[in-house]
């Protein structure tokens, strides 16, 4: 009917990193406006800016919560700096699907949740 | 009973399409309807042969254009039951006539603790303006509430008091489809001496709608949801309300007289009216109002909610469909809105276009709604003349496709 893609369903199935964290450092959440969808990221850091652990929780559909669960597996363990360079085209091309134009949305707003959140504890503000 | 309006379907160009190699089921007019050849028609038609600016162009094109513009005015004054001409304003849509009233009226009349009373009901149009005016003003909304799908009409006395300005609502919901009694909200006004606003954005498309008989101070709607082009919309208002407003927006055709300092206002209804109007815009609403009454609004009416009221029934035959709305059969317009236990709206829409079909999923620009019935969004098809049968078959064949769809995704 709709071609969602192995690592989409993969993820959307058995969703990694759902749920919260006791005291991270980092904590944003935000909405698409044109749906509604609800996307909250906390990423715990450990030595170095590196990110011990990151998790979400998404009221969206089936591209929002696999983005969501596919972006938190793979910032584990990164630094700051190296999330800051993930640009939008590299992490919607690790998603392999097909997204459709209305559906980009869809897998980059945990992504911009993530950043505005990084941006925000930059700015020394507390989650 | 579905009204038999088949013969109906060639006059829509866009209709013979395909998506995704299927032919189209366009079940989102409550966004935006589709066209018939002869608006297209009157339109091309405009600028082939009449185009010229209008009311300062003493030449022969001007004076075709001037006269197609006004016409065009006359017309949806007859079509609506407006009392004069002069209150026949034309606006870009619903929201800039409802933001015509918010500043012109609002701006200048309302004062500190002055309430204005909406509905949970509401498009954001008829929300967000009234928000803007009563932070300017220190002003308080106050919101009939939605009650398990229903508006809580019992609760319109509680609401409406000796500090109500302006009470503003939808006739016809772009959420749920269902359709507001207007007569208990016109009453409450009358009571404590406050202005009455109906949205008929979807009313004035899918039901007979007259503004005296409707008895409220300002109508608004928008042509694009009526068969009639984009970019244009037309506020319905008393002109000695008018009379009494500042301009919304300044600029050419408004003005009478202009000095360095000052300006005094062209009449109405061209005082509201700055700029160079949509010619071709208004032209095009009038060929659409034609069409709509050819047909005729009953007819309209009835072959919508059958429709609807076919649909709902199919959807709740099949396990895990939420239907959304009034359960009440005669309060129920041309819409219906539904979820699928479990997916979400979106996911379903995406499935349905991959059938061909085209409904609309999300909050449908009324979250306070979507908070209001716990969900985030839902999907919802909308129907208008040009719908049938087949398309109603469809439609609920892909649904039921999508619920094995999306269930075998879960599983497996």
């Amino acid at each position: 009917m709709i071609g969602y893609g192995e690592r989409v369903l993969d993820h959307y199935r058995h969703p990694r990193n759902e749920g919260s964290l006791p005291s991270p450092q980092i904590r944003h959440e935000d909405l698409n406006p044109l749906c509604g969808d609800r996307v909250r990221i906390e990423v715990e850091l450990g030595a170095g800016e590196r990110v011990a652990a990151a998790k979400f929780r998404a009221d969206g559909c089936i591209l929002c919560r696999a983005a969501c669960s596919i972006l938190t597996e793979r910032i584990t363990g990164s630094t700051l700096s190296a999330i800051g360079e993930l640009q939008a085209a590299g992490f919607m091309e690790s998603l392999e699907v097909d997204l459709r134009p209305a559906r980009v949305q869809c897998v980059l707003l945990p992504l911009e949740v993530l950043q505005a959140g990084i941006a925000a504890y930059r700015r020394g503000m507390p989650p | 009973m579905i009204p038999d309006l088949a013969h109906l379907r060639k006059d829509f160009p866009l209709l013979q399409r395909r998506v995704h190699g299927k032919p189209i089921v366009y079940l989102d007019s409550a966004a935006t309807s589709q066209k018939p050849a002869a608006v297209l028609d009157a339109i091309r038609r405009f600028y082939e042969e009449s185009n010229a600016n209008v009311h300062r162009s003493v030449h022969t094109l001007g004076e075709e254009a001037t006269a197609l513009y006004e016409g065009a005015r006359d017309r949806v004054a007859r079509f609506i039951g407006a009392p004069r001409r002069e209150g026949v304003i034309f606006t870009r849509g619903t929201t800039e006539a409802i933001n015509l009233v918010a500043a012109g009226w609002g701006r200048s009349a309302l004062k500190e603790g002055d309430e204005i009373v909406l509905t949970e009901l509401e498009h954001h149009s008829n929300l967000i303006p009234w928000q803007l005016l009563a932070k300017e003003k220190g002003a308080r909304l106050v919101f009939v509430p939605v009650r398990e799908g229903e508006l809580d009409l019992e609760a319109i006395p509680r609401c409406v008091t000796e500090k109500t300005r302006l009470i503003a609502v939808t006739a016809l919901s772009n959420a749920l489809g269902t359709i507001v009694p207007l007569a208990p909200f016109r009453a409450a006004a009358r009571s404590v001496g406050a202005l009455f606003l109906v949205d008929a954005a979807q009313a004035v498309p899918h039901l007979p709608v007259d503004f005296n008989q409707i008895g409220c101070d300002f109508l608004a709607f928008s042509g694009h949801k009526m068969l009639g082009p984009g970019g244009i919309g037309v506020l319905v208002a008393r002109p000695e309300l008018l009379e009494t407003m500042p301009p919304f927006m300044g600029g050419g055709e408004m003005v009478r007289e202009v000095w360095p300092e000052e300006a005094t206002w062209n009449r109405l209804p061209w005082k509201f009216e700055a700029g160079t109007p949509p010619v071709g815009d208004a032209v095009g609403l009038a060929a659409a109002i034609d069409y709509l009454d050819m047909i005729g609004m009953e007819t309209i009416r009835s072959h919508g909610t059958a429709l609807a009221d076919e649909a709902r029934a199919a959807l709740a035959a099949i396990d895990g469909i939420n239907l959304y709305g009034s359960k009440e059969n005669e309060n129920r317009g041309p819409l219906v809105s539904f979820n699928l236990e479990g997916v979400h709206p979106h996911d379903l829409a995406a499935a349905l276009d991959q059938e061909g079909i085209a409904v609309r999923a999300g909050h449908h620009c009324a979250q306070l709604l979507m908070r209001r019935l716990g969900v985030a969004g839902t999907a919802r098809a909308s129907f208008y003349l040009y719908n049938n049968g087949d398309d109603l078959k469809a439609f609920v064949e892909a649904v039921r496709k999508g619920v094995d769809f999306f269930r075998s995704l879960r599983l497996s």
